[in-house]
């Protein structure tokens, strides 16, 4: 009976932590090479809706998927021209992003507020999952598998690769890259698109898994926590992933509590834990600096040639 | 031939002048390209949301209730991004002040006196300084990046506002409607003569044309300016960036908390749920329209409370839905921050020669 | 002889760069009036100028980093357009940059690869680097981080990026603004070596000894223009900086009275670096008398900006640490020690000393307000800022449109002359001054180097902290060397040698000035 709670709760804390470690490994090679992007949770809500519109019109969640990814490439695109074509303030662009994702994701998923969809199936049978522990190995959807294999690739990719390295050298120092003759704005704008691509995935994880429905502002400020989360990671991959479990953890707490029929704290304040949490969390990173937490030299600061 | 930026010596106060008319501009042609787009009636929804509110006679009034929040949260806004201080939790601000003060309305429910609606306003101020406090003290002392301290706490006072509304200060005659009771008489703000305009929107341009008197004029604000534009310059003059975090903080979140009981003590009446209707966010579109400036934080502050008004009278003339205002409002904010390219750059035409 | 005078040098039948008529324009600039220039293999080539002359815009069109609006390039006898840095590597040019283009937070190795087009796997480009490093018998750790060595080494780096490659034409900007002068023999020697290997190599520099001693011939710029090419052996210094300045240089003329008392005196100044790149001060003691010019010499990132924090307030030390006319002003903020007759002058113009978007006026109050009474209590005086920036733009010379132009409207010669009037004109009893003339043209800083000497002659202190040692032995009346945040005890700059001060600058004890 223990034993099928904690396996119930531990599958919450996978699929809580699944968006915001998508969101923030897209955030997170974006800053890597020194851009700002804080239209996370814009991207996050046009990727929801983008998604859940084709899941609906076409009836198939895998294409939901594609389009959500499409979707937020395309915005963090609009957000790449403004800051890196035209140099402008990446917080402040960030910001219109966020508050255009907001407005936009509400007006264009108005008729499809209240309609469903087919959930995406988990990945492996039901027969090779189980009851038991197996299901904490086989019972997950697939963008939970996905999610850990993005956080090796990308892992990989940052220190094993020379696009890598190249990456991470425009976001130290992009005088130094654009003199020895790399495409600073064109590097920064390929990591913005995949960082646009991961958020608008993230996304369409709340329209088409977990809720599974369209309804405003359904990601709830978890675009937020994921840029809190990459700070919190200290710009490493490896860490994305303890600090997403560490959240889904938090955020579990609410669901189970709620659920449990503990009424020790008022559901308000559950449902704040999220974000106090984060903030305690970031007051205690810089508390430890010295563990290597060190931002991208050249992170928010607009490069033009010559 | 290809367009190049050639970087300005100076930025042009011509262009810095012409670029937000040119943004609002711009915002009219693609907004209605983009609602044309989405299946509607997109040169209308231009028509019915920026045209409609300007010309008709009797909607001044509403502008000016609309603006006057906007302003106050924006002026607060526009002298912390000065100073390089990015506060983007005034919604949260605007909550905790809109809260701080109905407190005080419900313990004094029972009095009277002219004091109570003052110590209201007091506690609103209060209020909002107190929740931008927190980040304040982060930053400072820890050097945590106040734009994530300030939003998360945007969400935190959204719970609490729901946690007094359904539990301790729900009305006990409200039928079970999570809402406070109505304000007393005592505890609402006064109208301008023959308007229902309340006094906050007289207030709130009397705090524009102070602050801009502070900007220009006085030390803190020379010491603001300094912070932002260069903070070893600030550091060399002996103007402590602590200080300046703190100030612009505080102020920025007791104008916010000022705006909050202003709408709670004003339009609304009472506390509800639905209070925070998004001030907190437009304003930041309203500083930075405004050019961080306060006098233009006014005329922005009008600007999108046209927007606003617009947006409802789109809504039911058109069937506009009510997010159709913020994609607008969050256009505006592209277009200004791009075509800010001109404000320091040169766009010119070029024809590579083959040496 | 004639300025225009080309020297019968034997040059080979191809040559290996050749530029004719390059031009390049800016918005208010011409950078590059038709300029000519060629350059043979094997041969150490000179590019002389001042600052502002035109010449990394020149080199930068050939590196492929801009384009010419007009004029041909050669490349060993074919005409070619140079588009990217890329291109250019591909054809055999390489640069060494004035300011590194290099990746702090990242290995030599790391770094390495970078500037290489090649695609190698870690190990053999570990062992080519090792083979190079032998050849030219350089030392360097391609495992280290990058922000733990010193400038020297630095700039082995890059060097070493460059040799990689046997390139045929090696351009180098600046290179020994920031090396001692041991550093700058053994790059010397490193550079002779490559030229006889049949490298042609592009030098560019203001120093004129140095070009004297390197380069056969030289190519001499002013604005934009060549004014002049000749073989620097047969040239005099004078005679070279007039061909670059256009004018005989001026001496300063100094006139001290007797040293006073002692103003500035630090002891025991101790700060712990602050960052992943700052340098710990240890126990630095020194006294400034009235009158006097004490100078510190140093390669920079060996504690000068530590230092000059920590006395001009920006830090804050030990009570003791730091006194000023006798008072502790270690705890005291700039301010304070400002109203204790302190002034101090930052190296950076903008940013630093003043903010680049404020006009004259504004910049103004940033250090004089109280001192000059610019404001009372909380308001600002503009009419009396006003009036103060018209005294420092009358009595400096400083070229500008008035008290209301932007400080970043102003050329660095003039704005340098302007935040060092600031300070003068308000009378200083201490003077702390960083990298007084740094690119800086040579007028403005003979205007510089004299209003100091004047301000010591009228019993002020006065401390210089500077790389550049021509300018320490040129105003100074002490010196001490900065090296690993320790400093040297001061020497009579009359009787000490150039060369005990580079062994100092480089820390006697051999390698690494950074070591901690």
């Amino acid at each position: 009976m223990t034993d099928t709670i904690l396996i119930s709760i531990l599958m919450t804390v996978a699929t809580a932590s699944t968006p915001i470690l998508l969101a923030a490994l897209g955030e997170l090679v974006a800053e890597k090479s020194g851009v700002l992007n804080l239209g996370v949770e814009g991207m996050m809500l046009i990727g929801a809706v983008a998604g859940f519109a084709a899941a609906v019109t076409t009836g198939t969640a895998a294409l939901g998927l594609v389009a959500a990814m499409a979707a937020g490439t395309c915005a963090a695109l609009l957000f790449a021209a403004i800051v890196l074509g035209l140099a402008a303030n990446q917080v402040a662009t960030g910001l219109a992003l966020t508050i255009f994702g907001v407005g936009f994701s509400a007006l264009a998923g108005e008729s499809f507020v209240g309609r469903t969809v087919e959930p995406l199936a988990p990945l492996f049978p039901d027969a090779l999952a189980g009851e038991g522990w197996t299901r904490l190995l086989f019972g997950h959807d697939p963008l939970v598998y996905a999610s850990l294999a993005l956080t090796a690739a990308v892992a990989w990719f940052l220190s094993r690769t020379r696009a890598g390295l190249i990456l991470r050298a425009v976001g130290e120092a992009d005088r130094s890259a654009h003199s020895i003759g790399y495409p600073v704005l064109w590097v920064r704008a390929a990591a913005v698109a995949f960082g646009g691509a991961m958020a608008g995935l993230a996304g369409s994880y709340y329209s088409l898994l977990l809720t599974p429905m369209w309804s405003e502002e359904l990601t709830a400020g978890r675009g937020w926590i994921a840029l809190a989360l990459v700070v919190f990671a200290a710009w490493r991959p490896g860490r994305l992933l303890l600090g997403a479990w560490l959240f889904g953890g938090v955020a579990t707490l609410e669901l189970h509590t709620k659920a449990a029929g503990i009424t020790l704290f008022a559901p308000e304040f559950l449902a704040a834990m999220p974000y106090l949490a984060t903030i305690a969390v970031l007051a205690l990173i810089s508390l430890g600096r010295g563990l290597g937490a060190r931002a991208p030299a050249c992170l928010g600061k607009s490069f033009k040639p010559a | 031939m290809r367009v190049e930026l050639i970087r300005r010596p100076l930025p042009s106060p011509a262009m810095a002048w012409a670029t937000p008319p040119l943004a609002v501009l711009l915002t009219m042609l693609a907004g209605a390209a983009l609602f044309s787009l989405l299946g509607y009636d997109g040169p209308a929804a231009v028509r019915e949301i920026f045209l409609t509110p300007v010309l008709s006679r009797d909607t001044w009034q509403d502008l000016a209730i609309k603006a006057a929040p906007l302003i106050l949260i924006a002026v607060g806004l526009g002298i912390g991004f000065r100073a390089g201080v990015w506060n983007i939790g005034a919604e949260g601000q605007y909550i905790a002040g809109g809260l701080a003060g109905t407190g005080v309305a419900l313990a004094t429910w029972e009095m009277q006196g002219v004091w109570i609606l003052p110590a209201m306003v007091v506690a609103g101020v209060l209020g909002g300084m107190a929740w931008a406090a927190v980040p304040a003290l982060l930053r400072t002392r820890l050097q945590v990046n106040e734009i994530l301290t300030t939003l998360m706490l945007t969400y935190v006072a959204v719970q609490l506002l729901n946690y007094l509304m359904r539990g301790p200060w729900r009305d006990p005659q409200g039928f079970g409607f999570p809402q406070t009771r109505l304000f007393t008489e005592w505890q609402v703000l006064p109208l301008l003569p023959g308007t229902f305009v309340h006094i906050g929107a007289v207030v709130a341009l009397g705090v524009a044309l102070l602050a801009w008197f502070v900007m220009a004029r006085t030390v803190f604000g020379l010491r603001v300016r300094t912070v932002g534009a260069a903070p070893a310059a600030a550091r060399h003059a002996g103007f402590g960036e602590g200080d300046t975090v703190w100030a612009t903080l505080l102020l920025s979140g007791g104008l916010a908390g000022l705006a909050g009981i202003f709408e709670a003590a004003g339009p609304f009446a009472q506390m509800v749920p639905q209070f925070p209707t998004g001030y907190g966010f437009t304003a930041i579109i309203v500083a930075f329209l405004g050019r961080l400036h306060p006098i233009g934080a006014v005329l922005a502050g009008l600007v999108l409370a046209v927007s606003y008004v617009g947006g409802e009278i789109a809504q039911s003339s058109l069937g506009l839905p009510a997010a159709a205002a913020g994609v607008f409002q969050a256009l505006m904010l592209f277009f200004l921050l791009g075509a800010d390219v001109l404000v320091r750059y040169r766009l010119v035409l070029t024809q590579r020669v083959r040496p | 002889m004639t300025a225009l005078d080309i020297a019968p040098t034997p040059v080979p039948a191809t040559l290996r760069l050749e530029l004719r008529g390059v031009t390049k324009r800016f918005p208010r600039v011409l950078a590059n009036d038709n300029v000519d220039l060629s350059v043979a293999p094997g041969e150490i080539h000179a590019l002389l100028g001042e600052n502002g002359a035109g010449k990394s815009t020149l080199v930068k069109m050939i590196y492929g980093l801009m384009a010419p609006d007009a004029g041909t390039l050669s490349w060993e006898g074919t005409p070619r357009t140079i588009t990217s840095p890329k291109e250019a590597r591909r054809l055999g040019i390489n640069m060494v940059f004035q300011h590194f283009s290099l990746f702090e937070a990242m290995s030599v190795l790391d770094n390495i690869a970078l500037g290489l087009d090649e695609r190698l796997p870690r190990r053999r480009l570990e062992a080519r680097i090792r083979a190079v490093l032998d050849t030219y018998g350089l030392s360097l750790d391609p495992r280290r981080s990058v922000a733990t060595l010193s400038v020297g080494e630095r700039q082995r780096i890059e060097i070493v990026r460059a040799l990689l490659v046997e390139p045929k034409l090696l351009i180098m900007d600046e290179p020994t603004s920031v090396l001692t002068p041991q550093e700058a023999e053994q790059l010397f020697a490193t550079l002779r070596a490559l030229a006889e290997r049949g490298c042609a190599i592009l030098y560019i520099s203001h120093k004129l000894h140095e070009i004297r001693a390197l380069c056969a011939r030289a190519t001499i710029l002013r604005g934009g223009r060549v004014v002049a090419a000749c073989e620097p052996r047969h040239e005099s210094p004078a005679s070279l900086a007039e061909m670059m300045i256009g004018a005989r240089p001026r001496r300063v003329e100094k006139a001290r009275p007797r040293p006073g008392p002692v103003k500035l005196a630090l002891e025991g100044l101790s700060l712990p670096g602050e960052g992943d790149f700052g340098v710990t001060l240890e126990a630095l003691s020194l006294e400034v008398r009235g009158g006097e010019i004490v100078g510190i010499a140093g390669v920079a990132g060996n504690g000068q900006s530590e230092l000059f924090l920590a006395l001009s307030g920006e830090r804050l030390c030990a009570p003791e640490a730091v006194t000023l006319n006798g008072h502790p002003a270690g705890r005291l903020r700039p301010e304070e020690r400002r109203a204790h007759g302190l002034s101090a002058v930052p190296e950076e113009r903008l940013g630093h000393a003043g903010v680049p978007e404020f006009s004259l006026s504004e910049n103004t109050l940033l250090t004089a307000r109280h001192r000059r009474a610019l404001v009372s209590r909380a308001l600002v005086r503009p009419r009396r800022a006003a009036a103060f920036a018209a005294e420092v733009i009358a009595r400096f010379d400083v070229r500008t449109t008035g008290p209301r132009a932007p400080a970043a409207a102003l050329s660095g010669g003039n704005l340098q002359k302007f935040v060092v009037g600031r300070e003068i004109l308000q009378a200083p009893e201490v003077l702390v001054v960083s990298q007084p003339t740094w690119g800086v043209d040579a007028g403005a800083a003979a205007a510089i180097h004299q209003a100091l000497a004047d301000l010591a002659a009228g019993g002020a202190a006065i401390l210089v902290i500077s790389q550049d040692l021509d300018e320490l032995f040129a105003l100074t009346d002490r010196l001490a060397v900065l090296n690993g945040g320790r400093l040297s005890a001061p020497e009579d700059t009359a009787s000490v040698s150039v060369e005990r001060i580079g062994l100092l600058m480089g820390g006697l004890h051999g390698e690494g000035p950074h070591a901690r």
